[in-house]
C-alpha cells in the first residue's frame, strides 16, 4: 500500500536576553522572558492554534484516514506551559484522537548526539518523560534527532535506546541514484528503520508554496496529487517532513496555505491510491529495501544538508566546545537551575545565530535570529557562558566540600 | 589678547578627544585672562560659557563679496557630497549606516542660501560642511576686527582658518591634534591630506600635540621643524577617582578601551591576550568599544579559542566607562599611531596601571607606565603578566602615575600657547 507520511516539527528555543560583560558574575538569569513569550504568543495566534484546529477538524472528518506526526521539543513544551497553555491543550486534544503520533527527540533540541552519548541519552529520556507526563502516559516509538541530524553512529545510538525507527533528510549526496520513497535501515544496526524526507515535495509546500517566481506557482492540490501519481508505482512511501511554523508563520494565511491543507487530504484520498500513515505505521508496514550508509552527519538545513548551519566557523566551534567541556562538572552537581541552564544553553538555535554562511545576503538565518549579526550572537552567548562557568565551578567547589 | 578659534566640536557634544582638548585649552586661556572667540559649526546651547561662542549655523554669508568667491573657488576641489567619512567617532560609527541611508532633511542645501545649517557631525556631507565652514570663517573675519590672531583646530577647521587669514590678514596658528597618517596609516585619504597640508603651509605657526606628531608634520607634510611647537595635552581633572563600583568576577581584568580601528592597534591586544591566557588562565580580557575592525577581532578571538576569557562590551558610554576603568587591573593602549591619547591618563586617575605603545604621544609625558612597541606582542604580554603578578611594580606605577598627572595642567599648556602667539605676532611686525 502506498502512503503519505506527514511529520511536523514544533520547536521554540529559550532565547538569551541581552547579557553584558558587566553582568558576568552577578546576573544569573539568562533568558529573555519577554521576547520568548511574545514569539510564542505570536506564533500561537498565527500558526499553532489555527492549524491545530484545522487538523482536528480533518481528523474527525476523515475518521482517522488522515493522520499526522509531531515532534515537539522540550523547550517548546516548557514555553507552552508557561506562555500558551491553550496551545498545549490543543495538542493534547489532537493526540487524544489516537491519530496523531508524537516523536521523541532531545529535550532541549540539543546537538549532544555529536558530542556525548551520555548527555544525549539523558536528554532523550527527559523528553520521553515530559511527553508521558503531559500526554497521558504516551510513549513515543520513533525518534527524530535535532534538525534531522543523522549518521550511522547516531542511528546505532538511537537503536540502542530501543527505538523502531528514525527520521532524517533524503539528502542527495547520500542517496545518489536511490529514491527517498522507500524504507531503509541503519548501516550498523539493521533493526532501526530509517525514514527519509522527500525534500522536493516537502519543500514545495514548506518553502516554495508562496514563491511567485517558481515555475509551478501557484501550487494547487490537483497539481500536488498529479506529482504524487507520477511517482513510480513500486515506490511506497512519500515522507513530507517540515517545520510546523510553515503553516501561517513562514507561509502566511493570506497565501492560502490553510486552504491548501484543508483540501489536500480529500484530493489525495480521492485522486490517488495513496493513504496517510504515521512514521511508526510506515516503519511497521514496510520492509527495509537496503541499508543506508551515512558516514558523516547529514541534516535538513540549507542547500548543503550538513552541519555547517550550527558548527564549523570558529565562533560556533569555540562556543560549542567550551559548553561541552563543562559536561563532567555539571553532572556532578545536583542543582535544578544549573541543570536547566546547561540544557537550555545546548539548544541548536544559539549556534545557528552565529552562522556566517549567509551573513552578507541575509536570508533564512537572519529571519530566525534575534541578533543583528552572528558576531553579536557570539558575544552575548559567550558572556552568558562565562557566567555559567563561574557558577558551575563555584557550585562544584561547594558540592565537593560537602561530600568531604 | 583676543583669539579667534575655529573648532569642530565642543563639550558636551563631542565624539572624540578633539572637543575635550579644545575645552581644556579654552579653560586654560581663561585662567590667564585671555579672551577667546570660539566658532563651532553647530552650537547646542548647553556649552559652558567659557568663550565668546559663535554658532556658524547663524552666520549670514554675503555672497556679493568678491573675495569670498575666490575662497569658494579654491574650495571646489573638495568634492561636495562625496561619500567620504574619514573621521568617525565610536558612536558615529555605530550610527553611520543609518545616517548615510536616511538623507538628512534638516539642511537647506541650496548653494544660494545665505545661511547653512551645520550638523557638526562627521557624516556624509562632511566635505560640504568643511567648505561652508570656511565661508563662515571668511565672513566672521570680515565682520569683526576684535581679534589679534587666528587659531584652527584640526583639518576640519583649517580651511576656515585659512579663509579668515586671507580676509583679515591676521596670523594663523594651526593646531594638529591628529593627522591623516594617524587615522589611516599609509593609505591616506588624498583630499584630507591636501587640506591638512594646505593648512600647515598657510599657517604662520603650527602647534603639535606631541613630538611624534611634530615629526609627522615635518616628514610627511614638509613643514620646517622650527615652525612647529610641541604642546602636550593636559587633563581637566587630575584627582584620583575612587569608584564604589565592584568587580563581580574573581579573575583579574585587562582592558582595551577605544575605537576598534586600525589606528588603535586592537589586533596586537588580542594576540598578547592569547599569550597571557596560555600562561595564566585566571585573567579576563575586555575589548570595550566599537569600530570597523570589531568583527575581525571577534573572529580572531574565536579562532584562538579564548571566547570565555576575552569579552566584548560594544561602545560604552557614561558611567560604564568609569566602571570599566574601575574594575580593570591593567589598561593597555597598543595604538599604532596616536598623536596624544588621553585614555591612559583616565586609567591612571582610576589607579589602574597602564601599558602604552611607544607610538603614542602620551608616552612622552607619562613616565610611570610600561611602554612597548605596538607590534611587539611578546613584550606586551610580558608587561601584562608582570603588572598582574608582581604587586610592587603595579603599586609603584599607581602612586607615581597619580603624581605625574597632577603636573599636566591646561593652564600650563595655555601659558605656553600665549608665548607661541606672542612670538608669532612678533615675527610679523
Amino acid at each position: 500500500m502506498r502512503t503519505v507520511c506527514f511529520y511536523f516539527q514544533v520547536h521554540q528555543p529559550f532565547r538569551i536576553k541581552p547579557y553584558r560583560f558587566f553582568d558576568i558574575g552577578e546576573d544569573h538569569y539568562y533568558w529573555d522572558d519577554y521576547l520568548n513569550r511574545n514569539v510564542v504568543r505570536k506564533v500561537a495566534q498565527k500558526c499553532y492554534l489555527p492549524m491545530n484546529a484545522l487538523l482536528l477538524e480533518l481528523i474527525h472528518k476523515y475518521e482517522g484516514k488522515f493522520k499526522v506526526a509531531f515532534s515537539i521539543s522540550g523547550t517548546c513544551l516548557d514555553q507552552f506551559e508557561a506562555y500558551a497553555p491553550d496551545v498545549l491543550q490543543s495538542f493534547q486534544q489532537l493526540v487524544a484522537t489516537g491519530h496523531v503520533e508524537l516523536l521523541n527527540e532531545t529535550y532541549s533540541h540539543s546537538l549532544a548526539a555529536l558530542k556525548s552519548k551520555e548527555e544525549f541519552s539523558e536528554l532523550v529520556k527527559k523528553h520521553q518523560d515530559k511527553i508521558k507526563d503531559l500526554f497521558n502516559g504516551y510513549t513515543p516509538k520513533v525518534f527524530r534527532n535535532t534538525e534531522l541530524i543523522y549518521s550511522d553512529q547516531i542511528g546505532a545510538m538511537v537503536a540502542d535506546l530501543g527505538y523502531d525507527a528514525i527520521l532524517t533528510e533524503g539528502a542527495k549526496h547520500v542517496l545518489g541514484w536511490k529514491s527517498p520513497n522507500y524504507v531503509y535501515s541503519n548501516a550498523i544496526n539493521p533493526d532501526l528503520k530509517v525514514l527519509l524526507k522527500n525534500f522536493r515535495l516537502s519543500d514545495d509546500i514548506a518553502f516554495r508554496f508562496s514563491n511567485k517566481t517558481w515555475a509551478d506557482f501557484p501550487l494547487t492540490t490537483d497539481k500536488f496529487v498529479a506529482w504524487l501519481n507520477a511517482i513510480p508505482k513500486e515506490e511506497q512511501v512519500v515522507n513530507l517532513f517540515m517545520d510546523y511554523e510553515t503553516f501561517g508563520e513562514h507561509q502566511w494565511a493570506e497565501t492560502g496555505i490553510f486552504e491548501f491543507m484543508r483540501h489536500l487530504p480529500e484530493a489525495i484520498l480521492k485522486g490517488s491510491n495513496f493513504s496517510f500513515s504515521t512514521p511508526s505505521e510506515v516503519a511497521k508496514g514496510a520492509a527495509a529495501v537496503s541499508k543506508i550508509h551515512v558516514s558523516t552527519p547529514i541534516s535538513w538545513a540549507d542547500e548543503e544538508r550538513d552541519l555547517t548551519a550550527w558548527l564549523g566557523n570558529d565562533m560556533q566551534d569555540e562556543a560549542f566546545d567550551r559548553l561541552f567541556e563543562l559536561e563532567r562538572m555539571v553532572k556532578k552537581i545536583d542543582d535544578v537551575e544549573i541543570k536547566r541552564d546547561w540544557e537550555y544553553l545546548q539548544t541548536s538555535d544559539h549556534f545557528y545565530y552565529m552562522c556566517t554562511k549567509f551573513f552578507s545576503d541575509g536570508s533564512v538565518h537572519e529571519y530566525f535570529s534575534p541578533y543583528d549579526t552572528p558576531y553579536d550572537a557570539f558575544i552575548n552567548y559567550m558572556n552568558v557562558l562565562s557566567d555559567f562557568i563561574l557558577r558551575v565551578k563555584a557550585k562544584l567547589a561547594e558540592t565537593e566540600k560537602v561530600t568531604v | 589678547m583676543r583669539v579667534l578659534m575655529f573648532g569642530w566640536e565642543f563639550p558636551p557634544h563631542i565624539s572624540g578627544g578633539l572637543g575635550t582638548a579644545c575645552y581644556g585649552l579654552v579653560q586654560g586661556m581663561n585662567h590667564h585672562n585671555q579672551e577667546v572667540i570660539f566658532v563651532v559649526p553647530k552650537l547646542w546651547g548647553d556649552e559652558e560659557p567659557l568663550a565668546d561662542f559663535v554658532n556658524a549655523s547663524d552666520v549670514t554669508i554675503d555672497y556679493r563679496e568678491r573675495k569670498f568667491k575666490k575662497i569658494w573657488k579654491n574650495l571646489t576641489y573638495l568634492e561636495v557630497n562625496s561619500f567620504l567619512v574619514p573621521y568617525l567617532g565610536q558612536e558615529e560609527f555605530k550610527k553611520y549606516t543609518d545616517y548615510a541611508m536616511h538623507h538628512r532633511t534638516d539642511v537647506d542645501e541650496s548653494i544660494f542660501s545665505n545661511k547653512f545649517e551645520f550638523s557638526g557631525k562627521y557624516g556624509k556631507n562632511l566635505m560640504e560642511e568643511v567648505s561652508r565652514y570656511a565661508l563662515v570663517g571668511a565672513q566672521i573675519a570680515r565682520d569683526r576686527s576684535d581679534f589679534d590672531i587666528i587659531h584652527a583646530h584640526d583639518w576640519l577647521a583649517y580651511p576656515a582658518g585659512i579663509a579668515a587669514k586671507e580676509i583679515s590678514g591676521k596670523p594663523l596658528v594651526v593646531h594638529v591634534h591628529a593627522t591623516e597618517y594617524d587615522r589611516s596609516g599609509e593609505s591616506v585619504n588624498r583630499p584630507v591630506y591636501e587640506i591638512e597640508r594646505a593648512g600647515m603651509h598657510a599657517a604662520d605657526h603650527i602647534v603639535a600635540v606631541s613630538q611624534l606628531t611634530k615629526n609627522i608634520c615635518v616628514r610627511k607634510y614638509g613643514v620646517p621643524a622650527e615652525k612647529v611647537t610641541v604642546l602636550h595635552n593636559a587633563v581637566l581633572d587630575a584627582s584620583i577617582i575612587k569608584s564604589a563600583y565592584q568587580k563581580k568576577v574573581p579573575e583579574k581584568i585587562v582592558t582595551f578601551l577605544g575605537r576598534i580601528t586600525f589606528q588603535k592597534g586592537p589586533e596586537y591586544f588580542v594576540e598578547a591576550a592569547k599569550k597571557v591566557i596560555d600562561r595564566d588562565p585566571n585573567v579576563r580580557f575586555v575589548m570595550a568599544g566599537s569600530g570597523d575592525l570589531l568583527n575581525r577581532m571577534i573572529d580572531r578571538v574565536a579562532e584562538l579559542r579564548m571566547g570565555t576569557k576575552f569579552h566584548f562590551t560594544g561602545f560604552l558610554k557614561g558611567d560604564d566607562v568609569d566602571h570599566m576603568y574601575a574594575i580593570s587591573d591593567v589598561y593597555v593602549m597598543p595604538s599604532v599611531s596616536e598623536p596624544f591619547g588621553i585614555a591612559p591618563l583616565e586609567a591612571v586617575r582610576h589607579n589602574t596601571p597602564v601599558i602604552i605603545s611607544k607610538q603614542s604621544g602620551v608616552a612622552e609625558v607619562l613616565k610611570n607606565a610600561i611602554k612597548v612597541d605596538f607590534w611587539d606582542v611578546d613584550a606586551m604580554a610580558d608587561a601584562i603578566f608582570a603588572l598582574l603578578h608582581y604587586q610592587s611594580i603595579s603599586k609603584m606605577f599607581k602612586e607615581l602615575g597619580g603624581e605625574e598627572l597632577k603636573k599636566l595642567k591646561w593652564e600650563h599648556v595655555a601659558a605656553k600657547l600665549v608665548t607661541v602667539y606672542e612670538k608669532t605676532l612678533a615675527q610679523r611686525s
